[in-house]
């Protein structure tokens, strides 16, 4: 049961990811691990910031 | 012995891909399973994938697994992360994926199916998953670098501010085309209308749902999104089976042509969150369903195909578009064998994302063996209904009249058959009031999807459902397309235009924000327009455009590629992305010359316009022109046509000539062959490895 919970909210991040949504925390992880002295931006500043940078360029879209 | 067994079943899989596409070109006059197709393509595609890209992978540009990536080296947790590649081969098919290879191999199906599947396939082999590939390992070298930058860097400023533009110029006819693909799909049509009208209310629900309710909870807000979707499909058909309501919706080209502007405009200045970001989630899940489901309906059905392997109509006479098989087969369909709006992509996210460098292959290359299949899929389904239906949808008014007596004299006379009962109840099937020339190529996409589906599932009597999905699933993708890239023309726009007045480029600055994305609406809708109230049906002029724009930029990409493989040295290499380069440009210049200077006023914009103008100062208008105004009109039209195509292929000229410049200087001695690439840096392996 615990196994099959796990395979589950490991096959949603995987279509998280796929479709592109923005990983809160694997940023917090990069932060603590690689800027143990900065502070990160909050969740909705994360957000926010990510889906204004993801709409802004060509590289992202296609026809 | 390992080895003598992979030889034996590399040899089957060869021998076996071969032998299908000798059956397909071969066989006449009986008709031919899908199964035929579907063998070539696929083993094509494991053979090409099995030995060509790993020559590219291996002796193009050593791709080593133990060289940092930018992922790795600049990692910051937004842009630059390390990601499986799996996940990575997920984001990037989902992101190259769109209505192109869809509609392109349905409008080619008018020359037969044999043009089409083989530039579908030997395009992609040796031409777009090639170019995918080269500018995915290109920009990984030098840690993501965008195809304007590399172009800038390795050809020159001529090259790179010609690439810039360009760009700008095929979002317009991109955007504009696909505008009017869905106007075309929708008109007249109260059920589909309805169903996508109510997508943008169900995006703006899941948007307050993920900023206010329940943040960043995308999966369950997609969840809801699309059980609406499904209420929304059920509401369409309340809606064009009640007689009071069903008029309100049932809208002209024009008013719908107007309403994606004016959509257009509001997903470029509202907010990402409440419109844009949402329909992107929504629409990632449809297209995968939906490719997933398409295949599983192909090889659940084996449909036969109905439509010959060729027409009459690779003499240039056909109806749906004109011109010859050569060039136009190839400038039709663009995405599914050579797409170069791939090179953005291949140069803009995803190199960002690899863990490895060797990924580039599977992702670039495996990636875009993808794509075409799903336009083999496409081709499949435009085939599978009769080549007399087929054209009694696709062909305009003025080639077949208005009812289903008139379509069936002039698809006989063609040399088809077609029961006008048969038409009446097709349409009746799939829940319209008619299906005559309902060109644009999604409709008659969405009657192929109906067929297969129902037929796998649900019967007849849940055609006109299966019908109204399919093109639900189109327009969907489309609009995103078309959002989302208003968007970015506002951006790029922004950018240009801070050179004219500075305030422009302030993107946190509404009026510039209003201003720009005003202009840049408007320089798409003003061909929208244009197509909506063109007699001929406007796809005829404006899809060869998109096409020749879309398979510039490849040629923009594979200048690319050929440069930085002879920078890196490797020039006896370099015709793996020269020969593909060749051909476009061949096909590029053939196609942009006969639109621009064909005799055939059917053909050539200038010979067009020069008709309207006698037809308007003799005063016999051509049929579908009402007055001597709207003939000139459209004479302006053709004539700002004819400058489009012949500004994309004075471009051509431009980076193709600043390429083989730099080139020469190169092979000459007269420039060190420096590359660059940044320098080799050890990979650290990480955790989970």
């Amino acid at each position: 049961m615990r196994s099959a919970m796990r395979w589950a909210l490991r096959a949603a991040d995987v279509v998280r990811r796929v479709i592109g949504v923005p990983d809160y925390e694997g940023y917090l992880a990069h932060m603590r691990e690689r800027h143990p002295g900065c502070v990160p931006l909050s969740r909705e500043r994360f957000l926010s910031e990510r889906l204004q940078a993801k709409y802004e360029r060509p590289g992202s879209r296609c026809c | 012995m390992s080895k003598l067994a992979s030889a034996i079943v590399w040899t089957i899989v060869a021998l076996a891909g071969a032998g299908a596409l000798a059956w397909l070109a071969l066989s006449r006059g009986e008709t031919i399973n899908a199964a035929w197709l579907l063998t070539a393509a696929v083993c094509s595609y494991l053979v090409a994938y099995r030995f060509y890209s790993k020559l590219i992978a291996a002796k193009v540009f050593a791709l080593d697994a133990n060289r940092a990536t930018p992922a790795e080296v600049l990692n910051d947790g937004r842009d630059f992360v390390p990601t499986n590649r799996w996940i990575v081969f997920g984001h990037h098919f989902a992101a190259i994926a769109g209505p192109g290879p869809l509609v392109g191999p349905t409008l080619a199906a008018q020359f037969g199916f044999l043009p089409g599947a083989i530039w579908i396939i030997i395009g992609v082999v040796l031409g777009g998953a090639v170019q995918d590939f080269v500018i995915l390992a290109s920009s990984v070298r030098r840690n993501g670098k965008t195809l304007g930058q590399m172009a800038r860097e390795e050809i020159g400023p001529v090259g790179g501010f010609t690439a810039l533009i360009a760009v700008l110029g095929i979002m317009v006819v991109l955007i504009a085309v696909l505008g009017l693909v869905v106007v075309k799909a929708l008109q007249s049509s109260p059920w589909g209308t309805v169903t996508i009208g109510l997508t943008i209310p169900i995006a703006m629900v899941m948007g307050v749902y993920l900023r206010w309710i329940r943040p960043g909870r995308v999966l369950e807000a997609s969840a809801i999104g699309l059980v609406l979707l499904v209420v929304a499909l059920y509401a369409g058909r309340a809606v064009a089976e009640n007689a009071t309501l069903a008029p309100t919706f049932t809208l002209s080209g024009v008013t719908l042509a107007i309403a994606v502007m004016i959509y257009g405009y509001a997903a470029s200045v509202l907010p990402v969150w409440l419109l844009l970001a949402p329909r992107d989630y929504l629409s990632a899940f449809v297209k995968i369903g939906v490719v997933v489901a398409l295949a599983v309906g192909i090889v659940f059905v084996l449909p036969p195909l109905n439509m010959p392997a060729l027409t009459q109509f690779t003499d240039g006479t056909g109806p749906v578009f004109a011109g010859k098989v050569f060039p136009f087969a190839f400038i039709t369909i663009a995405c599914g064998a050579v797409s170069g709006f791939h090179a953005l992509i291949a140069s803009g996210t995803t190199p960002k994302l690899l863990e490895r460098e060797t990924d580039a292959r599977m992702v670039g290359y495996g990636g875009m063996l993808i794509e075409s299949l799903v336009a083999i899929m496409a081709l499949i389904a435009a085939c599978v209904l009769t080549p007399g239906v087929y054209f009694a949808i696709n062909a305009p008014a003025s080639a077949i009249g208005t009812t289903a007596a008139s379509a069936a004299a002039a698809v006989q006379h063609w040399g088809f058959t077609l029961d006008p009962a048969e038409m009446t109840q097709l349409a009746q099937q799939v829940g319209e009031k008619s299906l005559l020339s309902r060109t644009g190529g999604a409709p008659s996409l969405a009657v192929g999807m109906a067929h297969l589906f129902s037929r796998a599932l649900g019967g007849s009597s849940a055609m006109a459902l299966w019908y109204h999905f399919a093109i639900m699933f189109e327009a969907l993708f489309i609009l995103t397309t078309l959002d989302a890239g208003t968007r970015v023309g506002r951006f790029m726009l922004q950018d240009v235009g801070k050179h004219v007045w500075a305030p422009l480029g302030k993107v946190s600055w509404y009026p510039a924000v209003l201003i720009t994305s005003a202009i840049f609406v408007a320089m798409w809708g003003h061909f929208l327009y244009q197509g909506v109230i063109d007699p001929l049906g406007g796809i005829n002029s404006l899809w060869p455009l998109f096409g020749i724009s879309n398979q510039l930029l490849a040629a923009v990409a594979l200048c690319v590629g050929t440069t930085v493989i002879i920078k890196m040295g490797r020039a006896r290499y370099a015709p793996v992305t020269l020969v593909p380069l060749a051909w476009l440009v061949i096909v590029t210049m053939t196609a942009g010359w006969a639109k621009i200077f064909s005799a055939d006023p059917k053909l050539g914009f200038l010979s067009h316009a020069s008709v309207l103008r006698a037809a308007a100062a003799a005063g016999t208008l051509p049929a579908g022109v009402t007055s001597a105004g709207d003939a000139l009109r459209m004479a302006f039209n053709d004539y700002l046509d004819a400058a489009v195509a012949a500004f994309f292929m004075v471009s051509v000229v431009v980076i193709l000539a600043d390429s083989i410049r730099e080139w020469a200087a190169v092979l000459r001695g007269r420039k060190p062959a420096t590359s660059t690439e940044v320098p080799f840096q050890a990979r650290v392996a990480v955790a989970g490895d």
